[in-house]
């Protein structure tokens, strides 16, 4: 065994292990070399992700994990096959691409195959902080001890909360002379503070591709403060609500829209905006104040300018002023249909209004507060009725104050009754509690008659 | 030198690519192609740490202490998976994915460092050694208590496989396909069925692991999941009704459980339990006895006590994630807390042969025991690795039992990092051998639930909500007919409480899932429950329709 190895330097080269456009290109078109297939798509991810976890007012774990995969999409005729590796050798390239050409040749047929792009034109987004991509174990420790500090020092409390900081860059290249690069950084932090005697708990959270722009001692704070203030909650009777939900609750479940906005489902007659003999667009189906945009160019929630198949993916609005103005069409059914494609609502933004938490609350004569929701799972696909509960800060609201805090609620409604309940909109602001995933801005927002089914005695 | 090359080479003869297929039966029993001979699946090959591995693997432990750690342990392993998605007439998706890769675990000064590479060279993975010692070290600023880890004997040469007798990953991918598009085809036979999703997934690691006190573990397990799921349309479109997608249970188990799960054959009446669902009674709100079913049961047992067993969870170290739990403070429920009535017994393991979560090492070198987690309705025991294990230290004491971590550490792939994860979570039979069909006639007005479908519940694990693919009425001990819109509520105390029949050992099933996540980043665990189809008296039932 080996003593005397001169390891490389990696940890001063920031940031490591993330392709930059020029390498991802050479690894690319080193890929597309060795392709014999009609059409080849191949797909680089490369990632360093770094995160520390603390719990029960100690550190947990804490990591790092550097890796790079491709995909490579091999088609013949309309028979197609994919195979992922993180091999880089020529030799492993070569392997993945050879393995997907066989199986390819063997797959049956896919009708909806429709081919490969071609170069394409894509809009320049800033998604890369150097703050994130460089964030050490140190910066990481010291954010924690941000919350670990007060909370041991106080000792009628717990905190456990998650730092993860991502940089990472996707390729896409075909032999039809598409490149698409894009390079993003990501930094999330959530935090829970409970009390020690077990009855309250408060959670908070913030998210930037900025590390710089997080502010740890805030977050703290105010799961704190949520905690405290949500002690020794009283039940009060299930049933219909004014409710106001603090962005993440509004995030929590208006998100769900996003994935449920699919033209195909819709016109085969099996989601929420299908109707006898067509689909809602077009039509009114919610609240005026309501718009919902995915927009990568957004700097609240900045996104990749193209999808997976590095398809260019512009603004789309959803939602205009309360009408089903946009549905999402794949490139086949698109193609299929006479439409664009639109890619999908994987970023998604509620257009804010001029309440503010404050007013919401002041203008309330009986409801509830809601700082977030857990386990939501659907009930019925064809009016998104959802199931999901109540967490880590839910209030009573009476005479246009916070009465106290109250146990938490089952409830079994739908994004699309909520939105045409609407009573009041705030501003919208970038939510966190994805742990990083695509960007999601909503605003807090008062529904009336939300339906609470029954009482849950978690905290 | 080690290189990946290497690594493929000597890592086993069934890793090769596109590995020539032995000769196998069709959905329907002809043969395929070979000689009689062949029809026996081909011998798996021997199983062993390749040298180059271990080398890597000492090369990484090695430069852990040299740089600082009291104790290290590694993970390189061979992650595959195979997915074949079909809809309709068409396959829509064939994806092979390989990765491989090394994670390192430190600990210094009683405080964890993780990082995980795919440099299998000897610089690269000592690189990662020596970033996970950096990890651990600059964490010491915001350390409280050190980490300690139960003691347990070493495994320095150690090797298991999992129950598989024919490697999915030698089937060729249209032969896969091909059974899909029957199945579909099949399905597509009843006249409401207007779509159709059904698809393969096939999971197969190569395991290897060493720590500084001496373990040196490879093990090579398969999973294998079928799913389908049929959607009906009523002819006015305004209704839909599914059946799937989990209409197989999936299991640590190879090509041979995908051939008995005959989804040509079954297809069609999954098709049919669809299609009758448009026209099925929309269930009254009220009070019901429910029988349920493994497959329905299982993610029920997974949910309200699996998870709230979980010791991590217990004392607060998923609180600001999934949540923590109601089975807490540890000294206050142990040996006291009433669960359920005498005939409920839980017991965690990681052995029952198919099961997901059935491993013959943890992710902490640890050979798993079995332990009951409910003893004659009394809760007796948590989930632990060795992290936990020495929480519970006063508890194995005051019993006589040694404190030892009940093998319950898994990361999901080299690149994260081992936590506690679930074992298989079972509830035992019962005494008398009892039937689905037994439990029927003996409940007058009930409801039989099949197949899990959505299912919610919170972060303490008392209040859940949990729907089901099929739910038949009972009236006077005989089923009257399929209902829709059902889903009951429970409080997990109570509703265990009411249990008052068990089926036997012959109806005892397995029910799983290959996608348990938790933990921040999220990892997915695979894990399968055992039960036989339970009843449980008085339940409050909803109604999730549309007019609620």
């Amino acid at each position: 065994m080996s003593r005397d190895i001169d390891y490389p330097k990696r940890l001063a080269a920031a940031p490591g292990g993330v392709l930059t456009r020029s390498d991802a290109e050479a690894f690319v078109s080193r890929a597309l070399k060795f392709s014999n297939a009609d059409a080849v798509r191949v797909t680089v991810n490369s990632g360093r992700e770094t995160n520390l976890r603390f719990a029960d007012n100690q550190i947990s774990t804490s990591g790092v994990t550097t890796n790079t995969t491709m995909r490579v999409q091999s088609v013949f005729g309309k028979r197609k096959a994919s195979v992922v590796t993180n091999e880089r050798s020529d030799e492993g390239l070569r392997r993945a691409v050879e393995q997907s050409e066989a199986l390819a040749k063997l797959a049956p047929e896919d009708p909806e195959y429709i081919g490969e792009l071609g170069a394409q034109q894509y809009s320049n987004v800033t998604t890369w902080y150097d703050s994130t991509a460089d964030l050490t174990a140190e910066d990481r420790a010291k954010a924690a001890l941000r919350a670990l500090a007060p909370a041991r020092a106080g000792k009628e409390l717990t905190v456990a909360g998650y730092i993860v900081a991502n940089a990472s860059a996707q390729a896409i290249g075909t032999n039809a002379g598409l490149f698409a690069y894009q390079r993003s950084t990501n930094a999330n932090y959530t935090l829970t503070a409970r009390t020690t005697d077990g009855t309250g708990s408060g959670w908070s959270g913030m998210e930037h591709n900025d590390w710089t722009k997080l502010d740890t001692e805030e977050v703290a704070r105010v799961a704190i403060d949520k905690a405290r203030r949500s002690r020794n909650p009283v039940a009060i009777e299930p049933g219909r609500y004014t409710v106001i939900f603090e962005p993440q609750a509004t995030a929590d479940l208006i998100g769900l829209l996003g994935g449920a906005l699919q033209a195909r489902a819709a016109d085969e007659g099996r989601s929420a905006f299908s109707k006898p003999g067509g689909t809602r667009l077009g039509e009114k189906i919610m609240d005026p104040r309501v718009t919902l945009v995915s927009d990568p160019a957004d700097v609240l929630i900045p996104a990749s300018p193209f999808d997976n198949e590095g398809q260019p993916v512009g603004k789309q609005t959803w939602i205009a002023n309360g009408v089903l103005q946009q549905l999402a069409y794949s490139r086949f059914w698109a193609n299929k249909q006479g439409k664009t494609p639109t890619g999908n609502a994987s970023s998604l933004k509620m257009m804010g209004g001029t309440d503010t938490v404050e007013s919401l609350i002041r203008s309330t004569t009986r409801g509830v507060l809601v700082t977030r929701l857990f386990y939501l799972r659907p009930v019925d696909a064809r009016t998104l009725v959802y199931t999901g509960l109540t967490r880590d800060g839910t209030f009573l609201i009476e005479n246009g104050k916070v009465a106290g805090p109250i146990k938490n609620f089952r409830f079994n409604d739908s994004p699309l009754f909520m939105l045409n309940n609407l009573e009041g909109v705030g501003a919208s602001v970038r939510t966190a509690g994805g742990d990083g995933g695509p960007g999601v801005a909503m605003p807090t927002i008062k529904v009336r008659d939300f339906n609470f089914t029954s009482l849950s005695d978690a905290v | 030198m080690t290189t990946r090359r290497d690594f493929l080479k000597t890592g086993g003869a069934s890793l090769g690519a596109l590995a020539v297929a032995p000769a196998l039966l069709r959905a329907d029993g002809t043969r395929i192609s070979g000689t009689a001979d062949s029809l026996l699946p081909a011998p798996l090959p021997a199983l062993y740490t390749d040298a180059a591995t271990r080398e890597l693997m000492m090369e990484v432990l090695d430069a852990a202490k040299r740089y600082g750690a009291s104790w290290a342990d590694v993970r390189i392993s061979r992650n595959r998976n195979n997915s074949v998605q079909a809809r309709e007439k068409q396959v829509t998706d064939v994806v092979d994915t390989d990765t491989m890769g090394c994670g390192v675990r430190v600990l210094v000064d009683g405080c964890w460092g993780f990082c995980a590479t795919q440099e299998l060279t000897k610089p690269g993975v000592g690189a990662a050694a020596q970033e996970a010692v950096a990890i651990a070290k600059a964490n010491r600023m915001a350390q409280d208590r050190r980490v300690t880890l139960s003691p347990m004997p070493s495994h320095p040469n150690a090797t298991w496989r999992s129950a598989y007798k024919i490697d999915p990953f030698t089937i060729p991918v249209e032969q896969k396909a091909e059974l899909l598009l029957r199945a579909n085809e099949a399905a597509l036979k009843v006249p409401s069925i207007r779509f159709v999703n059904s698809g393969m997934q096939f999971i197969k690691e190569e395991r290897n692991y060493a720590n500084t006190e001496g373990s040196v573990i490879t093990q090579d397990y398969v999973r294998s999941w079928v799913t389908m799921s049929c959607t009906a349309v009523s002819a006015d479109r305004t209704q839909t009704a599914v059946r799937g997608p989990e209409v197989v249970q999936p299991h640590a188990r190879g090509w041979e459980y995908v051939l008995e799960a005959d989804i040509v054959n079954n297809a069609q009446k999954w098709g049919g339990e669809a299609a009758e669902k448009l026209t099925a009674k929309s269930v009254d709100v009220g009070r019901y006895d429910l029988i349920l079913h493994p497959s329905q049961l299982f993610l029920t047992i997974h949910e309200s006590l699996g998870h709230s067993t979980e010791l991590d969870r217990a004392m607060g170290y998923e609180a600001n994630y999934a949540g923590t739990s109601f089975i807490a403070p540890p000294e206050k429920v142990l040996g006291s807390l009433k669960m359920g009535p005498p005939m409920m017994n839980l017991v965690g393991n990681r052995s029952e042969v198919g099961a997901l979560a059935t491993i013959g090492y943890d992710d902490d070198g640890v050979q798993p025991d079995d332990f009951h987690i409910v003893k004659d309705g009394i809760l007796v025991d948590y989930q632990t690795n060795r992290e936990q294990a020495p929480l519970l230290d006063w508890w194995y004491r005051k019993n006589g039992k040694p404190t030892r971590s009940h093998g319950c550490s898994y990361a999901q792939s080299w690149a994260d990092v081992a936590f506690q994860r679930m074992p298989n979570v079972s509830l035992q039979p019962g005494e008398k051998d009892l039937s689905w069909n037994d439990l029927i006639a003996a409940t007058d007005k009930g409801i039989a639930m099949i197949g899990r479908s959505s299912y919610s519940i919170d972060q303490q694990r008392y209040n859940g909500q949990f729907g089901a693919q099929l739910c038949y009425e009972i009236k006077g001990g005989k089923i009257v007919g399929q209902l829709k819109d059902v889903a009951y509520q429970m409080r997990t105390p109570e509703f265990w409480n009411s249990l008052d029949m068990l089926g036997g050992k012959s109806s005892y099933e397995f029910g799983g899932t290959f996608n348990d996540g938790k933990g921040q980043p999220g990892q997915s665990n695979a894990v399968s429950h055992g039960c036989p189809p339970t009843r449980f008296r008085n339940v409050n039932v909803i109604n999730t329709g549309r007019a609620s």
